[in-house]
């Protein structure tokens, strides 16, 4: 890819390791003492606004195994479809709601478990509404470039039926990869790296 | 903190997806199984991947950026060689990129990591826990104070070894630029030998994830300094970004 002269290259992506947790969920592993709480193990609070959810799931690999040293990370907008960062220029999000959860997967039963709320709609570029969805961002030992997906919800037919990134993905048969299975208030949702319901994966 | 500048709120350039790893690497032998095979769908970037969580100094605590204290006895320290990293964070057009979150996590001298799924024989030092963190300031730059982590042996061939590496987490201001990667150092004969630092093709790639000795910054008769800086994805300017007639 050409670049001009003045410019730098992105620095290369390696590897998280099977030892992430050392340096993003130390609690998780015992390594107590150094911080208070591992970063992102929270995201709401009793003033958040919205409806309440979980999001579970699984990763697992070609062979049908599941993963159990993968790491997760989703980011999301607020009940209203504001982001809490910096570069959202619509409005101001909900300040007890900061949209970003990380989770290590269970260490026997490979499964993450997030508590947050269901995010309200985020319009695309060209002024469509999204339907509502959670960014999610794997990272595990033998991955070289964490992943992106979505996750969207079964209970929103019609607004997935519109969604513009949705509308994208040329083989529709992919699509319900991308759909969390909505039981009451958890949203579960598994995430296969190969195969053929292989999740959507997005180069964003 | 008050700053001139508005957020910058530009789609970010394309990833180079030849300059980083591909996901299916058979000499790394884990990726087999583990890389999709399907193609990735390309978005531009829309406001969930413009925008990114932030994360205020009041995270930190005063020992998150030394890594040869923060998990010490009080009064002792970790075992290794001395040393601080710093650098700059700054995207693809050089520009510094402020008030973002960077975690290390690394071996110990030995080679050992603090992790109850590491059974390597190398023994554990009681004063290294090999985690740390801390934000970039105003003009992007980043330090921190560690020991020198130790190369060490892991399962892919039979007798593969890492180079001495430490592992980095960076958040950049939009979650497009979310990244994690490792870096070494100067000099190490098994940078070339290693079967994860070659899933990455182009050299110049593995050179700018190498760590350089830094005498000028290093200080006497206590620590020595390595300079590494880290590019994140660089923002399109948004003057003439597309968007519906009338915004």
């Amino acid at each position: 890819m050409s670049r001009f002269a003045d410019t730098f290259k992105e620095t290369a992506s390696q590897t998280a390791g099977p030892y992430v947790h050392i340096g993003c969920t130390p609690n998780v592993i015992g390594n107590t003492g150094v911080w208070d709480a591992d970063l992102g193990a929270s995201m709401v609070n009793e003033r958040t606004q919205g409806e309440r959810i979980a999001i579970e799931g699984q990763v697992i690999d070609g062979s049908g195994t599941v993963l159990r040293d993968a790491m997760l990370e989703i980011w999301q907008a607020d009940a209203a479809g504001l982001f809490n960062s910096r570069s959202e220029t619509r409005g101001v999000a909900d300040p007890e709601f900061t949209g970003w959860g990380r989770r290590a997967v269970d260490f026997d039963t490979g499964t993450f478990r997030f508590e947050t709320i269901k995010p309200g709609r985020v319009p695309w570029i060209d002024g469509r509404l999204q339907a509502p969805h959670v960014m999610v961002w794997i990272v595990a030992r033998g991955f070289n470039l964490g992943l992106h997906t979505r996750m969207y919800f079964s209970d929103e037919d019609a607004a997935n039926a519109e969604d513009p990134v949705l509308a994208r993905i040329e083989h529709k048969v992919r699509v319900p990869t991308l759909i969390g299975k909505r039981d009451g208030d958890t949203v579960r949702f598994d995430i296969r790296l190969q195969g053929d319901n292989e999740t959507v994966f997005f180069d964003i | 903190m008050i700053r001139n500048e508005k957020p910058e709120t530009g789609g970010f350039y394309p990833r180079d997806l030849d300059w980083h790893p591909k996901a299916f690497t058979p000499g790394y032998k884990t990726s087999v199984l583990r890389s999709p095979q399907k193609a990735m769908i390309s978005l531009p970037n829309g406001p969930g991947e413009i925008n990114g969580p932030a994360f205020g100094h009041n995270i930190l605590g005063a020992r998150d950026d030394d890594l040869v204290t923060n998990f010490a006895k009080a009064g002792e320290s970790a075992i290794g060689e001395r040393i601080i990293v710093h650098g700059v964070i700054r995207d693809e057009r050089g520009r510094p990129v402020p008030d973002v979150l960077l975690e290390v996590w690394q071996a110990n001298a030995g080679g050992r990591y603090r992790h109850k799924k590491d059974g390597y024989l190398a023994p554990l030092d009681p004063n290294f826990g090999g985690f740390g963190r801390t934000i970039t300031g105003h003009d992007g730059t980043y330090a921190f104070r560690t020991i020198k982590p130790g190369p060490y042996p892991w399962p892919n061939n039979a007798n593969d070894w890492r180079p001495s590496h430490i592992h980095f987490s960076v958040f950049g201001s939009g979650f497009a630029q979310r990244l994690i990667s490792q870096f070494y150092f100067e000099g190490d004969p098994h940078i070339t030998l290693c079967p994860i630092v070659n899933t990455i093709n182009d050299p110049a790639a593995i050179d700018q994830l190498t760590a350089r000795l830094d005498m000028a910054n290093t200080i006497p008769m206590d620590a020595r300094a390595y300079r590494f800086d880290i590019t994140l994805r660089g923002r399109r300017s948004t003057r003439f970004e597309n968007r519906p007639e009338g915004n």
